[in-house]
């Protein structure tokens, strides 16, 4: 009878075993090897060595500095512009065609990235693009001024092509989920609209807009092609650094190479963490 | 009541603000796109950038890599998700775990661990014995891992919108049904659960080819011969060619995503693209 139920058992899990030798083989055991190259020193034995010098190695602290800087400030441009967005075709009173042209473009544009992405931007704010060259014509030459898209404000601004319309497909449901009985319930009881947002509204939707800001941080994270292509390496991001010790081993020490990539899963899953905490409270008023 | 129903005139300017997001950097690819020729717009570019037989080349190896990768991952995601809730509810939290993954590891990061497993022999374990030599030497080599990667980062989105489309119908009525009578299983499968999936899978299907055909981050650490990397190098000496074609990728964007919205109205947006 044991017998019996454990051959039917494995049968069972004979069903899914396709998806977890996949798995296995190429996620697990990828990020396992990471993971133990992380801890391992260049004579093969275990060490925290290469976690602490990520702490203490000036570039690469930098490089994480940069990364989240760029990140934080992409996904609160576009998490702002996105909200804005999506708050004008749902509850803001523009016409419901507008609404299905924004979704729709936000789909592409969030999937738009790379290099045609960052080919766009050249030809719109590089040294002899479209925006460049029109405001010259205006007197104003904004390379002159310190603009460079080759640095950290013209990546910025570039990422955020991707990030602001995640931010509309997210928030466009968030909105919809507002039910108009809360804003009359307000007004019945004498609130005027700004009472209304700070006080009912915004209560509401705060879980959700951080929550997504936290998915557009993480998405600005892990960019690597984009950069790539617009700077060709030259911004030393950690994607970009990681990219330069796997062509060679730059850091002259594979063990922290794979310390850096460990450190950047890290911060991708505290936000993966934070944002899925932040769901559960969403899901709390918003289905 | 007035405060609310007055003319959306913030909406209005933020919609506007949007817009120009959006089409200026199009609309100033487009146009310089068309500026190859001196004093006189034509479609030059696109027409040089299209005689390239390496473009054709890397297009078609792109293309071919797609559909590998939405074969797999269908392959992959339909039977377990299926399987799942039928007969084996307790291993749903693991599956659905490890199709979260994708979401904390870039890229970058997916390529660094392929590279480091792959480019040594693979033996199997504990013993001396080569199983195969090391992936990352040949072009089957190399395309077998492109394809696995690309399923990696395909398949949250692939699983989910399976899942998702297995809950709007009664899996365990409908299998009984089709056993009673006779069905065996290749027919339950094909005839019942697949038809029944797709429209989740055509959604799946064209997210995956969009990011696909234009990905460089694999791409180029793997060394294939794809369209991201093609286009990438072109940008190092020629200027208006990847111009036409990145409007041109664009617009395949646009293609695909409008057929998405087309077949399911809803939308999609999956890891690891940028």
């Amino acid at each position: 009878m044991a017998q019996n139920t454990f051959s039917s058992n494995a049968r069972r899990w004979l069903g899914v075993l396709p998806f977890f030798l996949f798995a296995i083989l190429f996620l697990i055991l990828p990020s396992t090897r990471l993971f133990i190259g992380s801890f391992t020193n260049s004579q093969g034995r275990f060490t925290f060595d290469n976690i602490l010098q990520l702490f203490q190695q000036a570039n690469i602290l930098s490089a994480y500095w940069l990364s989240i800087r760029i990140s934080a400030v992409t996904a609160l441009g576009g998490g702002i512009l996105g909200f804005l967005l999506a708050y004008s075709v749902t509850i803001g009173g523009l016409p419901n065609s507008l609404r299905s042209i924004l979704i729709t473009f936000s789909g592409v544009a969030s999937n738009f990235a790379g290099v045609p992405l960052a080919f766009a931007f050249v030809a719109t704010l590089g040294r002899t693009g479209f925006i460049t060259a029109l405001l010259k014509g205006f007197g104003i030459n904004i390379y002159d001024a310190g603009f460079n898209l080759y640095s950290f404000a013209g990546l910025s601004l570039t990422y955020m092509y991707f990030q602001f319309p995640l931010m509309v497909l997210i928030m466009a449901p968030a909105l919809d989920g507002l039910r108009k009985e809360w804003r009359e319930a307000a007004q019945n009881l004498g609130a005027t609209y700004s009472q209304y947002w700070m006080r009912v509204a915004m209560p509401i939707l705060l879980p959700s807009i951080l929550g997504a800001m936290i998915l557009l941080f993480g998405n600005a994270f892990g960019a690597y092609a984009t950069a790539y292509a617009l700077t060709g390496g030259t911004l030393p991001i950690v994607t970009i650094q990681i990219g330069a010790q796997i062509r060679g081993d730059v850091l002259h020490n594979p063990g922290l190479g794979y310390a850096m990539a460990i450190g950047m899963v890290f911060i991708m899953t505290i936000s993966l963490i934070g944002y899925s905490l932040l769901q559960k409270r969403t899901e709390k008023w918003l289905k | 009541m007035n405060r609310l129903r007055k003319v959306p005139f913030w909406s209005w300017i933020w919609f506007v603000l949007g817009a120009l997001y959006f089409v200026l950097p199009l609309y100033a690819t487009f146009g310089f796109s068309l500026e190859m020729q001196r004093d006189k717009l034509s479609f030059l570019a696109y027409q040089r950038a299209f005689a390239d037989p390496e473009f054709w080349k890397t297009f078609g190896y792109s293309n071919f890599v797609a559909v590998l990768t939405i074969l797999v991952s269908a392959l992959l995601s339909i039977p377990t998700a299926y399987w799942i809730r039928l007969r084996l509810p307790e291993a749903r939290r693991l599956v659905e775990f490890i199709t979260l993954l994708p979401f904390v590891i870039p890229a970058i990061i997916l390529v660094f661990g392929l590279i480091r497993i792959y480019s040594a022999p693979v033996s199997v374990p504990f013993t001396q014995l080569v199983l195969f030599q090391p992936l990352t030497n040949s072009r089957v080599g190399t395309t077998i891992l492109i394809v696995a990667g690309y399923t990696v980062l395909a398949l949250p989105y692939m699983y989910r919108s399976v899942d998702t489309g297995l809950r709007t119908i009664d899996v365990a009525t409908l299998t009984e049904a089709a056993q009673s009578l006779g069905a065996n299983w290749s027919t339950i499968m094909l005839r019942v659960i697949f038809p029944n999936l797709r429209s989740a899978l055509l959604s799946g299907a064209l997210l995956t080819f969009a990011i696909v055909v234009g990905e460089v981050t694999l791409a180029s650490f793997l060394g294939v011969p794809a369209f991201g990397p093609y286009l990438f190098l072109l940008g190092q000496h020629r200027a208006y060619e990847p111009a036409a074609l990145s409007f041109a990728s664009f617009i395949l964007t646009w293609i695909a995503m409008g057929l998405i919205q087309l077949f399911t109205g809803g939308q999609g947006q999956a890891a690891g693209a940028h």
